[in-house]
């Protein structure tokens, strides 16, 4: 019990800083509104991107029925906004957490083992970084096939090199510490340094890392779903910018069907940016204003 | 002496390479090895506290770590319990491990900041699987808590390392090393970091843990005062070699080696008359490590230096009963 109580303060702690940051607290704010949105506005709102309109209802402005009014096939966009926001924040989530995963992994084991190890690990990921990501990511998308998991599965597997480099610094830093050496020295395997004195100490890199490698993956998820790799029976973000410009719906200025998707993107990246930016000056002391 | 020796040290020796160089590599120098251990030995008896007495640089920390395989040794041998160290061994080395435990000198590096005390005094419990229960557990890190005087130690549980004062973090490391009940305990300088005040409160408790479990230390200090109060034989080293090894008080008042009467010589005493009294100071500084030195490594600071000191190396020669000094003239000085 005594264990989360401490968590819990701790937790508090952080929120009260997070709190009085401007920039953590409209991140936070927008980024809360929209996994609401994601969340429960499918219920208030449903959508299918199966179920097209009459033909009166195509590409209708704005009005009291239809509030961002209707796209090129008659579907109400407020109702597509809002499924969109689940898509993509889905992939933006489980991309990232992908992401994390590998970087975390191949960052610790490079900085923790050295030598060859790190060397092999070092170059795989230079390889990652130093490749142009969207052509592999089209060729990966292409590939594989346009579903949901296959544009999640490609954005993950693009986007660790950075988090990988910036983990595997601050791995060389922490295990040159006295903690790291007593560790070994009360018998410790390797594993166990990596899992509960290294990764502990690299964890609010992690976070702060994860939230700017968010913003990326749904950038990713857009530009993918908008080049057209994007998974066809989904109502994602991209995919709605997609179609606006497949059916010119930017020609037909109709500004209503191409302005919210992208308002959204900016917007959920905007927020990521902040949060990330926040994090930073938060876990940096040495950042923060006076 | 015979089956309560704990640890015997034989020529042990640490040589560090130097980092090569492009212009070493061009010009085939050979490379210099940093002689940090160059032939050490010595053993600690059961409930025998032996101090390692040394300036910065003069490899104590080293064959310290050397000792527990931290760092690895590169001649010699050790041996503990009678049975040379296989670092090779993975089996032999976790029960070893279990045996000789190493208390650091900065009690604010040697724990994880993010590691409530709970958790940093029972880790050697939880790395070895010695424990079943969270009961069984917890009891335990009680026992060791209260041991190193940290009382009440429920109190303590819950607490970070930042919420704990500078002796008391040593108390939780020292509690730490000996949840395991360890029969060997190199205590790397533990009070230097330490206020004066507290001090003497830790080197009591280590003090009384020999007493009452007869365990065998080695003390690394560079304080040989500390190193008189508290050991029952001390080891004066320089230059990763021991020049004079023998009993605390011996050492103190009967020391021969010229390098040991220069520090005796400094050595604090209190008293009125002391006052403005001219002390011999230590001319010069301590060579370079990685350099050569063919004879006795204390040549270049020696007053008594003679052409033999500069060719030949003097090995350790027994003055009085166990009172060993390497010097050519231990016997006229």
């Amino acid at each position: 019990m005594m264990r989360w109580n401490m968590k819990i303060k701790k937790l508090k702690e952080f929120l009260k800083i997070a709190l009085n940051n401007k920039m953590a607290l409209v991140g936070m704010v927008t980024l809360l509104f929209f996994i609401l949105l994601a969340i429960f506005g499918p219920i208030f709102f449903p959508f299918s991107t199966m179920e097209f309109g009459e033909v009166e209802d195509i590409l209708l402005p704005p009005s009291a029925e239809h509030l961002l009014g209707t796209d090129d096939m008659g579907r109400d966009i407020l109702a597509n906004l809002i499924s969109g926001a689940r898509i993509s924040l889905l992939i933006g989530g489980v991309a990232t957490a992908i992401s994390m995963g590998i970087g975390t992994l191949i960052g610790i084991m490079s900085g923790y083992f050295g030598k060859g190890i790190d060397n092999l690990l070092m170059r795989f990921t230079d390889f990652f970084l130093v490749i142009p990501w969207l052509p592999l990511m089209m060729v990966l998308a292409a590939i594989l096939g346009t579903s949901l998991w296959n544009i999640i599965f490609v954005i993950g597997i693009t986007g660790w090199a950075g988090t990988a480099r910036v983990v595997r610094s601050q791995t060389l830093s922490i295990k040159e510490r006295q903690f790291v050496e007593r560790t070994v020295s009360i018998g410790a395997s390797n594993t166990h340094i990596m899992v509960h004195h290294i990764l502990p100490n690299v964890f609010p890199l992690i976070f702060a890392n994860t939230v700017l490698v968010a913003a990326v993956a749904i950038v990713s998820e857009t530009t993918l779903s908008f080049l057209g790799l994007g998974d066809p029976a989904t109502a994602s973000w991209g995919m709605m910018l997609h179609y606006a410009f497949e059916s010119g719906a930017t020609s037909a200025r109709a500004y209503w069907y191409y302005l919210p998707p992208g308002i959204c993107v900016v917007m959920v990246v905007l927020s990521f940016t902040l949060l990330g930016y926040a994090f930073d000056e938060i876990l940096n002391p040495k950042l923060r204003g006076r | 002496m015979g089956d309560d020796i704990i640890v015997e040290v034989k020529d042990l020796k640490v040589h560090f390479e130097t980092k090569k160089s492009l212009a070493t590599d061009l010009f085939h120098k050979d490379k210099k090895p940093l002689k940090a251990v160059d032939g050490v030995s010595f053993q600690i008896r059961k409930g025998e506290i032996l101090s390692l007495v040394g300036e910065s640089g003069s490899g104590k920390t080293t064959t310290g770590k050397a000792i527990l395989q931290l760092v690895k040794p590169t001649g010699g041998q050790v041996f503990f319990h009678g049975e040379e160290i296989k670092s090779r061994d993975k089996y032999y080395m976790k029960g070893f491990r279990q045996k000789a435990q190493m208390i650091f000198q900065d009690p604010y590096q040697s724990v994880n900041p993010r590691n409530v005390v709970l958790d940093i005094v029972a880790e050697p419990l939880d790395v070895n699987g010695l424990v079943k229960t969270e009961e069984e557990r917890n009891e335990r890190v009680k026992i060791a808590l209260e041991q190193a005087g940290m009382i009440p130690a429920e109190e303590f549980y819950y607490r970070y390392p930042y919420e704990l004062s500078g002796g008391q973090r040593q108390r939780v490391v020292i509690a730490s090393s000996m949840i395991m009940e360890p029969d060997f305990i190199i205590a790397d300088e533990p009070v230097s970091m330490l206020d004066a005040s507290i001090r003497t409160g830790i080197l009591r408790l280590m003090m009384d843990l020999r007493d009452r479990k007869q365990l065998a230390y080695l003390f690394i200090t560079h304080d040989l005062s500390l190193a008189w109060l508290i050991s029952d034989r001390i080891a004066i080293m320089y230059l990763g070699k021991i020049m004079e090894i023998g009993e605390a008080d011996e050492i103190i008042h009967r020391g021969v080696h010229p390098y040991t009467k220069a520090l005796t010589e400094i050595m604090p005493t209190p008293g009125v008359n002391n006052r403005g009294k001219k002390r011999n100071v230590l001319p010069g500084e301590t060579p370079n490590p990685t350099e050569r030195i063919n004879g006795c490594k204390f040549f270049s600071r020696c007053y008594r230096a003679q052409e033999i000191c500069k060719n030949e190396n003097p090995d350790l020669c027994e003055v009085s009963p166990n009172h060993f000094v390497a010097c050519h003239f231990a016997r006229e000085l």
